[in-house]
Order: structure tokens, then C-alpha cells, then sequence
């Protein structure tokens, strides 16, 4: 299977890729790791007329201490994250969650910016940049603006990303303990759901991925837990819940109860 | 678009279109056909190549995204007609049956050699998840991987 043609631009600098952003619209995409939109391009699903290469931008794939903060680059790959000791110390649940990404090829390519602004419904990223209340820091024609994981996605392959931006980098606050639970698609090792629970004392934040078309804090579950109630039962409260060949709406409801479960009692 | 890729250490220098993937590029320009196409939708890592030393699915990377990389493919694992240990291990304790995926997987147990020199049985079954063999044959891999870590500490 071969893509239909394209025009491929390398860039190396985010202002250049911007440029080309704005220039080309919607007929532009971005290339990171490519592992999503390059077999959604050999399909004929997507068709941009111009990929826009990331890659050769220094200082995207570094991973830095910021005061209080884990400053992972967009272009981190996720082999980089589960390997990290930066990150395996300070932001764990990160470590882990990278682990279950694909298989190891898909690891050594993806990136977890790509990963965030294609907004898979099934992906496991989300689900830890919502439990972990992380910042998306996407650059644009109009400079550099800081998104609140929470305010990110938006839907099914839909973020609140401009059309001229792109992800530079993802900041984490230290997590001291977090766990991240996922039912396996068990073919193509995407989430069929996903928990990321976050603790902090008595609390918890809790985000989830796979159930519904958008991922979400189980803001619920969160307010349950703070009551001593069976927190995991408010799993897909007032959710709409996704259903498809893997798990129909009653098994997938299920799955995220039992998923919630586990993350809170690792 | 012009490139020049450095594989099994020997430079290439082709003209390509954007839109070809390694595995073709590989394959039909350079008639190297040790790289199997198999689902050519990066599940069945039949296509495993290393770039830059990580093993990588070579059907969902651009022939210009490998530009100025170092590539290995199963042509470049044996040296002055000696095996590779991997290789050597592979036909020891008989890791292959019919022989498609095998490229694919002696590739990807270079990756998880490199950074697991002594792996356990589930570290090894951990790294084969992007592999499939419809031989399924997988024992007799985890085993020949495991023989390879011995005789490449040894």
C-alpha cells in the first residue's frame, strides 16, 4: 500500500514548521513518529498534500527537571519515556503507561506529542496527562500558549489545537504515586480502556481512556472516593460510553468499572 | 527527493518519492528482499529493520524519513560469512519454520538484546508483541533468543 503523493518538508525549527502550517492549512499535516498517520495515509484515509517533518527540530526530544516540574519534548518517543530515569522516578505512572504503547518498533517511532494531537479515543496518553492535570504547550502563529490537559481534547481525533499549531512540549508536575491500568485491544495493543489514577493524599484524579469518544477526568469516581463510597461503580457515570467490535456498551461500561478498580487498589 | 542512507555500512544514495516506505525502497530500488512485507500495516513487524540501532517497522517509515540514518537489515547481521549469534541461535534450537517472519525477528531480538543482555522468558515474550509468527511457532524463538543471550555473553 502506497500513500497518495505528497510534498515532504523537513524543518528545523518550530517556527518553520508554523510557517508551513499557516501557508498550507488544512492541506498540511505534521510528521512525528508517523505510526498513526502514515497507515491512516497508505489507506487513503487521510491525504494530506504536505507532511511537515518535526523530527530534525533540536531540543524537542529532551527531557528536563523544571523546578517542580518533568518538561518531556513532543518529540519524546515513548521508548525515550519508559527508559527515562527522570521520568521512572518523578512521573512513574508515565514510565508505565509508555510500556503498554504497541509493541517495541511502535515505541522506538511514536511520540507522545503526536500521540496527543491525534487524540486516538483509544490511546493511553490521555488518560495520564488528565489524571496527572498536565499542560500541553503548543506554539503558533500567535507565539506560545500553555493548554490544560482538561481543556485539550475535544472529541474523536479532535483537539483544541489551532490549525496553525503544534505541540512543542508536555509538563508534568512530580507524581509520587500514580498507577496506570489498561484492557488490551489484544491485536493492535490499543486501549480498550484505560485508568490512570493519580493520589495525592486522601484524593484521587482520576483520568480514563477508550470509553468514551473523548477521553475524561471520572470526576465521579474522584467525588465518590472522597466519600469512602465504592468509587469504581461511578466509573462511566453521566458518560457516553463507545461501543464497537472489541466491547459493546455493557461490556466496556464493566471493563472501566473493574479498570477503575484496580488503579485505585494498586 | 534526493537521499542517502547508510545501510548494513554501506552508503546508498537513490532519488525517492516521498511517499515510499523503507521496505519498498529496500526491497525494489535496492533489491535487498531479506526485508519482508507481510500486513504492511506495522501489526506483524515482518518489515523489522534497526535505524539508528532501534528496531523499527520499516512499512510505516518514509524511505526520506531514514535520510542521513544508519540502517541494518538481516543482509547485514552475518560478517565475513559467520552468523550472527542471533541467526546462529535461530537455527540451533530450530526458531524458524517456514522462515517468513524470521527477519523480522531476529531484528527485533537485537533490540531487546541490546537493552535486556540477560532477558527473562516474559521479557522476551514482551518484546515479541509486534512480531507475529502464523507458524506460531514462538516457542522455539523465545528459545533460540534466550541461546542467543548466552552466546553473546559468553
Amino acid at each position: 500500500m502506497i500513500p497518495a503523493k505528497f510534498e515532504y518538508m523537513k524543518v528545523s525549527s518550530v517556527g518553520e514548521a508554523v510557517d508551513l502550517l499557516e501557508k498550507h492549512g488544512f492541506d498540511a499535516k505534521i510528521l512525528s513518529g508517523g505510526h498513526s498517520l502514515l497507515p491512516a495515509m497508505k489507506l487513503r484515509l487521510n491525504r494530506p498534500e504536505v507532511l511537515i517533518d518535526i523530527t530534525g527540530i533540536s531540543g524537542m526530544d529532551s527531557i528536563t527537571e523544571q523546578g517542580d516540574e518533568i518538561v518531556i519534548g513532543a518529540n519524546c518517543t515513548h521508548s525515550q519515556l519508559l527508559r527515562s530515569e527522570l521520568v521512572q522516578k518523578q512521573v512513574n505512572i508515565l514510565a508505565q503507561a509508555a510500556d503498554t504503547v504497541g509493541d517495541v518498533q511502535v515505541r522506538n517511532k511514536g511520540t507522545i506529542g503526536g500521540s496527543l494531537a491525534h487524540a486516538d479515543p483509544s490511546a493511553d496518553y490521555p488518560a495520564v496527562v488528565l489524571a496527572c492535570d498536565a499542560v500541553i504547550v503548543a506554539e503558533g502563529k500567535n507565539g506560545s500558549r500553555e493548554i490544560a490537559a482538561t481543556d485539550f481534547f475535544e472529541g474523536i481525533f479532535t483537539t483544541t489545537l489551532n490549525d496553525d499549531e503544534i505541540i512543542t512540549a508536555i509538563r508534568f508536575p512530580k507524581i509520587a504515586k500514580g498507577n496506570y491500568q489498561k484492557f488490551y485491544q489484544s491485536a493492535s495493543r490499543f486501549a480498550v480502556v484505560g485508568v490512570a489514577v493519580v493520589r495525592d493524599g486522601d484524593s484521587v484524579k482520576v483520568g480514563v481512556t477508550g470509553v468514551s469518544d473523548t477521553p475524561y477526568r471520572a470526576t465521579a469516581v474522584e467525588e465518590a472516593y472522597a466519600g469512602n463510597g465504592d468509587a469504581a461503580e461511578h466509573a462511566v457515570d453521566d458518560i457516553e460510553v463507545m461501543s464497537d467490535h472489541f466491547a459493546d456498551v455493557e461490556y466496556r461500561s464493566h471493563l472501566a468499572k473493574v479498570m477503575v478498580k484496580r488503579a485505585l487498589e494498586a | 527527493m534526493k537521499i542517502s542512507i547508510r545501510i548494513n555500512g554501506k552508503k546508498h544514495t537513490d532519488e525517492v518519492e516521498p511517499r515510499i516506505s523503507l521496505t519498498h525502497y529496500l526491497r525494489e530500488t535496492l533489491d535487498m528482499t531479506g526485508t519482508h512485507i507481510g500486513c504492511d500495516t506495522s501489526a506483524c513487524g515482518a518489515c523489522t529493520v534497526t535505524l539508528n540501532g532501534d528496531a523499527v517497522k520499516s512499512c510505516t517509515l518514509l524511505a526520506v524519513q531514514a535520510d542521513g540514518a544508519e540502517v541494518t537489515t538481516i543482509e547485514g547481521m552475518a560478517k565475513n560469512g559467520e552468523m550472527h549469534p542471533i541467526q546462529q541461535a535461530f537455527k540451533e534450537k530450530h526458531g524458524l519454520q517456514c522462515g517468513f517472519c524470521t527477519p523480522g525477528m531476529v531484528m527485533v531480538a537485537a533490540d531487546i538484546l541490546k537493552h535486556t543482555p540477560n532477558p527473562s522468558e516474559e521479557d522476551i515474550r514482551h518484546g515479541l508483541k509486534g512480531n507475529f509468527c502464523r507458524c506460531t511457532g514462538y516457542h522455539n524463538i523465545i528459545k533460540s533468543i534466550q541461546h542467543a543471550a548466552e552466546l553473546i555473553n559468553k
